[in-house]
């Protein structure tokens, strides 16, 4: 199709054909031999002029071509991943970082795809394979007057270890990232819940009217303010009487929301809502709404009032709920396995060396699953770097 | 010509226990030696058992073999080494009279009615159709047999060094042994090359025994063999002794002439069994190392110093014993040496130690880049159950990493090969805390007997402690009594201690070896996997150049062995498993 190969990593120019031999368009052309490319096979890029014609020629003449398919979403990863090019971990942020779509999120899974927490993991298995070293050199080696009893440093280095665990663990998920930080509308029916919403989004995305229980289902959307992604919801109105059965089920729901806001906007009665809500005063263009003592925000969903500082406090405090940028974080899966990690670490206090080493194991195994990668030989390395062992 | 179902060739302790195990197995059995009077000899140390050593010899006996009742034949010193840790990692050792050793073995061996020993010297393979036929021996006569066990040690071009003296050793001076040797290369089976060491021989009658430490042995009643009952010889004690400035300072001096830094060797060594010049060389902030001095038998003055295997000029040797406490009249009887070797590696090898390339014949012991005497008897065992099952069609017993030590060693060498002389350890057995010594019998008698490889004595014993086992389980007698963490129990049944104590070890783990039951499920499933045999690993998309090559040089027969080649990803597997089942 290029007419000839171009050499490895050097852009060339070729004109691309068909099978016809039919001019198809003038390309740039890139070759990469595996396995120094970025699955570790081989590697063909063209890089055609834009028209939507074009690439659509260049895209059937290389369907006709034998052997030649369209990549499955994601197969490149997952070849780079079986290739050994990445591991598991960065290839899971290689996904996020497709996915991204605000800036934070693109940083901080261009960190992640870079390999950072996968540097952090393998940092932490061999430390958990040092243990492991001190405790079979114990068991295994218990002639030699080098490694007969653990060193006392070994309690205080595997604390240390579940210590940094424990940190990277209760630092935010990387969910709260790629979903967005939830904030929940919350109050009694009419409250101008759905009014603040629309505000807020800067569209009729929700219905209102005046009648209670408009809302009867949850509404969410999701908003990017000063590239902090939120997810912006609208909930049924609470009351405890008169709502008929669907009401009843969007009550319920809300219910659920709240419980699982990162954020929940209080638009009731002061200090009647969610501990740890923002009072919200709504309608402040309204002299006969309800006042509010210690409002955290005054709004008008009509003039616009404090609607921008709200937005402003919304992104800040998304902010500090989200993962950093430059510091590490963890989605569930890396979590529950940091976990088992975590608490094989702690151990359950045990005194016979044989559970204490079951345990290491145990945790290397967690961490090697959060990378994806097994082996029983590099702890033996591990020992015998260490110790001079044997008679 | 003569007919055999399977012939073995050497008489050490793979040998032994390879023809052992098939004439278990009822087979007609030929071991060929070159020396009968040297079957069951100890070529090394004076030692049987260990940590991860001990284990093997349990499993060993427990399948009906030789070593463990020649071992308590023989045994001047019982220690059960590591019984202040969990009784998983207990390592029993004795201490074995060399003479009365092979006497046992020697005696052991002409009870076994289908095996006839043949003296001679092997000259080469027959083959028929790529297949092994027999052997043929120097003097012409050829043993016919489909299967053949090569359990030769370390004939393949072995050279012995001391300072800077060569020799060639093993048995590659003689011509008929080069055949051999020709033979195999010729197959152009991937080899490499270890090296070992042994200490100097000391005269115990010029040792100052009373200025050095004692270690008698244990006064606990324990055995090597779940069929002895008792200590049948007097004890004898070890000492220690310690290496010292004055001695690192002459090794230090000389190191330039030692074989392992002046170049003459440069293959790799045992980490865990390093000669004192490594030792010296590499922890040079340790100002003494510990040596155990053994003695070799009851009435042999000979004493084997563990821990200063040495391939130092012999004046340098025995400057460096005299230099030790306890040691400075020492007369050396013969000075240590270093050997380096060929041996095969054993990724070219099945699961039954069969070389995949030359069906029919199986290799067992120190030629598979193994080290030690129950390695060596573990192989054997594996190989002559595996053999001999070929000859009658049956499957070999269901051995895995979850129920054997014998099963860890064989996947380890076919699956990761070797680097340095394998030595068993408990830390290489994920499962080790359902692998103890203490239930070897329990874990493995069941299957032997299974399998046909149990005679009758054994069988009814072990068929009496089943029933014990049985009854302390159901009365549940041996629960543990968490505040005192002892067993204590319900009736005042008279039980063998060893019995109750096992259970109650199995009691003691128990929530953790649930666990890894569960873990050996998923292992077990993957291994019921199997891989097709031909399988290019080169046209499975997704696997690097590095997993490639160790793949197709352990050609794993299962999914499940495929996971315990080094390197082989979760990902990898996956592709591995579907490229398979589209090219079936």
């Amino acid at each position: 199709m290029t007419g000839s190969l171009p050499a490895a990593r050097m852009a060339s120019v070729r004109t691309l054909r068909d099978e016809d031999g039919l001019v198809l368009d003038e390309a740039l052309v890139l070759w990469f031999p595996g396995p120094a490319s970025a699955t570790g096979e081989d590697c063909g890029e063209l890089h055609c002029h834009g028209g939507r014609a074009v690439v659509a020629a260049v895209l059937k003449a290389l369907d006709r071509s034998v052997g030649l398919r369209p990549a499955e979403p994601g197969e490149f990863t997952r070849r780079a991943f079986a290739n050994g090019r990445i591991d598991l971990a960065q290839a899971e942020a290689l996904g996020d970082l497709l996915a991204a779509e605000t800036e934070l999120q693109r940083r901080l899974a261009q960190n992640q795809a870079g390999g950072a927490l996968s540097r952090r993991v393998h940092e932490w298995r061999d430390r958990v394979l040092e243990l492991s070293a001190l405790v079979e050199a114990a068991l295994d080696f218990s002639d030699e007057d080098d490694a007969d009893v653990l060193p006392e440093r070994f309690g205080q280095d595997r604390k240390a270890l579940a210590d940094e665990i424990a940190a990277l663990l209760s630092a935010p998920r990387t969910e709260r990232l790629r979903d967005g930080v939830r904030v929940v509308i919350a109050g009694p029916p009419n409250a101008g819940k759905s009014s603040l919403f629309n505000a807020l989004l800067g569209n009729e995305a929700a219905i209102v009217t005046p009648i209670k229980g408009t809302t009867r289902d949850v509404l969410e959307r999701p908003v990017a303010i000063s590239g902090v992604p939120l997810v912006l919801v609208d909930t049924a109105g609470l009351r405890a009487e008169g709502a008929e059965a669907i009401e009843a089920v969007g009550i319920a729901k809300a219910h659920g929301e709240i419980a699982n806001a990162d954020i929940v906007l209080w638009l009731g009665n002061e200090g009647s809502g969610p501990g740890g809500a923002l009072e919200v005063q709504p309608r402040v263009d309204d002299p006969l709404a309800p006042t509010k003592t210690a409002p955290d925000h005054v709004v008008s969903a009509v003039s616009g009032e404090g609607i921008t500082a709200l937005l402003a406090d919304l992104s800040k405090r998304g902010r500090e709920m989200l993962p950093k940028a430059s510091a590490l974080a963890v989605n569930t899966r890396q979590a529950e396995l940091l976990h088992q990690a975590h608490s094989a670490l702690l151990g359950d206090g045990h005194l016979d060396l044989l559970l204490v080493s079951e345990d290491l194991r145990l945790a290397r195994i967690a961490l090697d699953r959060l990378v994806g990668r097994a082996g029983v030989e590099e702890m033996l390395d591990a020992v015998f770097a260490r110790f001079c062992i044997g008679k | 010509m003569t007919q055999f179902d399977i012939v073995v060739i050497g008489g050490g302790h793979a040998g032994v226990e390879a023809a052992a195990a098939c004439a278990r197995m009822g087979c007609s059995t030929a071991l060929v030696t070159f020396d009968r009077a040297t079957v069951g000899a100890m070529s090394c140390n004076p030692a049987i058992g260990g940590l991860g050593k001990g284990h093997l010899v349990r499993e060993v006996d427990a399948l009906d073999g030789i070593i463990g009742r020649a071992a308590d034949d023989a045994a001047i010193h019982y220690r059960m080494l590591n019984r202040s840790k969990g009784s998983a990692v207990w390592g029993p050792r004795i201490q074995a009279d060399r003479r009365r050793f092979r006497a046992s073995v020697q005696r052991q061996l002409a009870e076994l009615e289908n095996l006839a020993i043949v003296e001679g010297e092997v000259a080469a393979l027959v083959l028929a159709g790529g297949k092994v036929a027999g052997i043929e021996l120097a003097d012409g006569a050829r043993l016919s047999a489909p299967r053949v066990i090569l359990c030769t040690g370390t004939f393949l071009g072995g050279v012995l060094f001391w300072g800077e003296e060569r020799v060639e050793g093993g048995r590659t001076s003689e011509p008929a042994a080069r055949r051999l040797a020709e033979q195999l290369r010729a197959f152009e089976l991937p080899m490499d090359r270890l090296k070992t060491g042994t200490p100097p021989r000391l005269d115990g009658r010029s040792i100052d025994w009373a200025r050095l430490e004692r270690q008698p042995s244990d006064d606990e009643v324990w055995t090597m063999s779940a069929m002895t009952r008792c200590r049948r010889l007097p004890q004898l004690f070890c000492a220690i002794t310690r290496t010292n400035a004055r001695a690192h300072d002459l090794i230090r001096d000389n190191l330039a002439r030692s074989p392992l830094f002046s170049g003459a060797i440069s293959s790799g060594g045992p980490r865990y069994c390093p000669s004192i010049e490594d030792k010296i060389h590499r922890f040079a902030d340790r100002d003494g190392h510990q040596v155990f001095l053994e003695p070799e038998g009851l009435d042999d003055p000979t004493i084997y110093p563990n821990g200063i295997s040495t391939s130092l000029p012999v004046e340098v040797q025995l400057a460096m014993l005299r230099s030790m406490e306890g040691l400075e009249q020492v007369d050396m009887i013969a000075p240590g040496y270093a050997v380096e070797y060929d041996h095969i590696d054993p990724r070219a090898l099945d699961s039954g130690l069969q070389v995949r390339a030359i069906p029919g014949l199986h290799c067992a012991g120190q030629i598979n880049g193994t080290t030690g005497y129950e390695e060596a008897a573990a192989q054997g065992v594996v190989a002559g159950l595996a053999a001999a099952s070929s000859v009658y069609g049956s499957e070999p017993p269901p051995l895995d990493r979850g129920n054997s030590y014998l099963s860890v060693m064989i996947d380890d060498l076919t699956l990761q090969g070797v680097t340095e002389p394998y030595r068993m350890l408990t830390s290489r057995a994920e499962y080790r805390l359902q692998l103890r010594a203490s239930n070897a019998e329990t874990r493995l008698t069941g299957l032997g007997i299974d399998a046909g490889c149990v005679r009758p004595e054994r069988r009814e014993a072990f068929l009496k402690r089943q029933e014990q086992r049985a009854a302390v389980r159901e009365e549940g007698l041996a629960t543990r009594d968490s505040a005192v963490d002892s067993i204590s129990l319900g009736s005042g049944r008279n039980f063998d201690q060893e019995i109750v104590e096992e259970i109650a070890e199995e009691l003691r783990y128990a929530p953790y070896l649930l666990r890894q039951e569960r873990e050996l499920k998923e292992l077990r499933a993957a291994r019921s996997q199997g891989l097709p045999d031909g399988l290019e690993y080169r046209d499975v998309p997704g696997l690097s150049n590095e997993m490639v090559e160790r793949l197709e040089a352990a050609r794993p027969m299962t999914l499940g062995d495929a996971s315990l080649v080094r390197g082989i990803t979760p990902a990898a597997l996956s592709a591995i498993l579907v490229h398979s089942r589209k090219a079936a």
